[in-house]
């Protein structure tokens, strides 16, 4: 299988001297979903940050398809914690947006098919404003997946969601991730969420952000949430996350994430 | 059952203008009876007769389209500059530095204060009258439109990049559109300021204009003649703002803050 995304060696610095990274070293095959959980300060986002180009990295490298990137890159799509949907767009249009190189023709059929697959078809010409929650955050998967991107990447996509609705929209980004298999890296604070849709899971330990331990998920798909097998995973994913806060949680004040 | 509502909705119109049109009449009663001298306030049908007598020889058309002359260039000279420096500081960082606080200081300069330097300047010309137009609508457009694109959403400008897109798309497709909302509020302001200072600058050194023709029928008491220019500024006014509502609610039909009620989704 072909890579992906390659990570070497990643670290970022900040200019007042916080070390949000210090070294990370990832390979992520082809078509692959991975998870990234960790506490709070792990530097979780600032990675899928680096990976999607908006920040530069102080040491390291990191590969798209083979490509170095070095700011955005058309291969790589990000979805918000938030929908970030423009409000003056409609929603056929804001799913357009990453398309405008596109002729006229050619984006609307492209939209129709995205909006198709999010079930948004009837909301085509609807504003952002009159969507729920969930539908809005259908809208915003839509508009990354209709540029068709080798690597998707995922920031807390349904963490702002009520747990009923993140629990659909978790199965249904499966059901969207089965068209194209784009490689999906999500970076989640939800143990149950990374276990659902991810074939394997990594945990990083806080400041500097570093890789702990990286698990694999051998439940077969569709996955059952209430199966004794999931429970398995779940203990050992919640033991390794525990493990990666422990040393570290007795100097710092930021016990919160213990608690997952 | 439709007859009775639309007779409802006949009187709920009706309604309001009840007490304006009865005013009106025991105003004409009272000017037409003696009780009230002409030199004070003329009738209301003295006043009709002005607007028609005027309407008739040019000299209202002549004066209202030198003041709309004088309104709009002023508007489009000041608001552009204004809209201009509020895109480029509201950009750029470094000119934020060197021009705002310049700016700042200026506008808080009451722009009707400088008419004698003005006059001064610029006699009493066309230029005059243009030039304290332009200075007093320049502020509030440079200030919303700054304030606009300070404060579009990080979160989508961040979306944008994402996209791929560079600084000059990023403006046009996010930044631009995000900060209309606070730019039209700029511009209604400016609409207002442009007709007070017009007035002013008008009823102090003109030789045309609405302005002038109160002013110098004021100098032959002629009452009526006053009086029409107010209503004419009046009708001006509501109609710059007639016409600022309509665009923002056709630019702005997203927003919820300026959707109509009747179109309700």
């Amino acid at each position: 299988m072909s890579v992906a995304l390659e990570i070497s060696g990643l670290a970022k610095t900040y200019p007042n001297g916080q070390r949000a990274l210090g070294g990370i070293d990832l390979t992520v095959p082809a078509g692959e979903i991975l998870a990234i959980v960790g506490g709070s300060g792990c530097g979780k986002s600032t990675l899928l940050r680096l990976i999607a180009g908006l920040e530069t990295p102080s040491a390291g490298l990191v590969r798209v398809g083979g490509d170095l990137v070095g700011g955005p890159h058309p291969a790589v799509g990000l979805v918000f914690q938030e929908p970030r949907l423009l409000p003056w767009l409609s929603v056929a249009d804001n799913v357009g947006f990453g398309l405008a190189a596109l002729a006229a023709g050619e984006r609307a059929a492209r939209v129709g098919t995205a909006l198709e697959r999010v079930g948004l078809t009837a909301h085509a010409n609807a504003w952002p404003r009159e969507l729920s929650g969930g539908q809005a955050q259908r809208a915003a998967l839509a508009r990354a997946l209709v540029t068709r991107p080798q690597v998707l990447l995922l920031d807390e996509p349904f963490s702002a969601l009520d747990a009923l609705t993140r629990t659909t929209l978790q199965d249904h980004l499966l059901e969207l991730w089965a068209f194209e298999r784009p490689t999906l890296v999500l970076v989640t604070h939800d143990i149950e969420e990374a276990l659902v849709l991810a074939d394997r899971v990594v945990t990083l330990r806080p400041r500097p952000g570093r890789v702990d331990d990286i698990q694999a998920v051998v439940l077969s798909r569709p996955r059952d949430r209430d199966s004794h097998n999931f429970e398995v995973h779940k203990r050992r994913l919640r033991a390794a996350l525990n493990q990666s806060l422990a040393p570290d949680t007795l100097a710092s004040d930021s016990l919160t994430a213990a608690a997952l | 059952m439709s007859r009775a509502l639309s007779g409802r909705a006949l009187r709920r119109g009706l309604v309001p203008w009840l007490l304006p049109l009865a005013l009106l009449l025991g105003w004409e009663v009272a000017a037409k009876a003696g009780w009230l001298s002409a030199r004070v306030l003329p009738a209301p049908s003295d006043i009709a007769v002005a607007f028609w007598t005027t309407l008739k020889d040019g000299s209202l058309p002549h004066h209202v389209s030198i003041s709309a002359e004088r309104a709009f260039l002023g508007l489009v000279i000041g608001g552009g500059l204004g809209f201009a420096l509020g895109l480029i500081n509201g950009a750029l960082p470094v000119a934020e530095d060197i021009l705002d606080s310049s700016l700042q200081m200026l506008r808080n300069v009451p722009h009707l204060a400088i008419i004698p330097m003005v006059i001064l300047w610029f006699g009493i010309g066309e230029e005059a009258k243009v030039f304290l137009v332009a200075v007093g609508v320049l502020f509030p457009m440079y200030l919303n439109t700054f304030h606009g694109i300070r404060s579009v959403d990080r979160g989508l400008v961040e979306m944008g990049r994402v996209y791929g897109l560079g600084p000059v798309a990023l403006y046009l497709r996010v930044i631009l559109p995000g900060a209309l909302p606070a730019i039209l509020v700029g511009l209604r302001y400016a609409l207002g300021i442009m007709w007070l200072t017009l007035i002013v600058a008008e009823t102090i050194s003109a030789s045309s204009g609405i302005g002038y023709m109160t002013m110098n029928a004021r100098e032959f008491l002629q009452t009526d003649m006053v009086l029409l220019g107010i209503i004419v500024y009046a009708l001006l006014g509501k109609l710059a703002d007639i016409a600022s509502r309509w665009l923002e609610r056709r630019a702005l039909d997203w927003n919820p803050a300026y959707r109509t009620g009747l179109e309700a989704a």
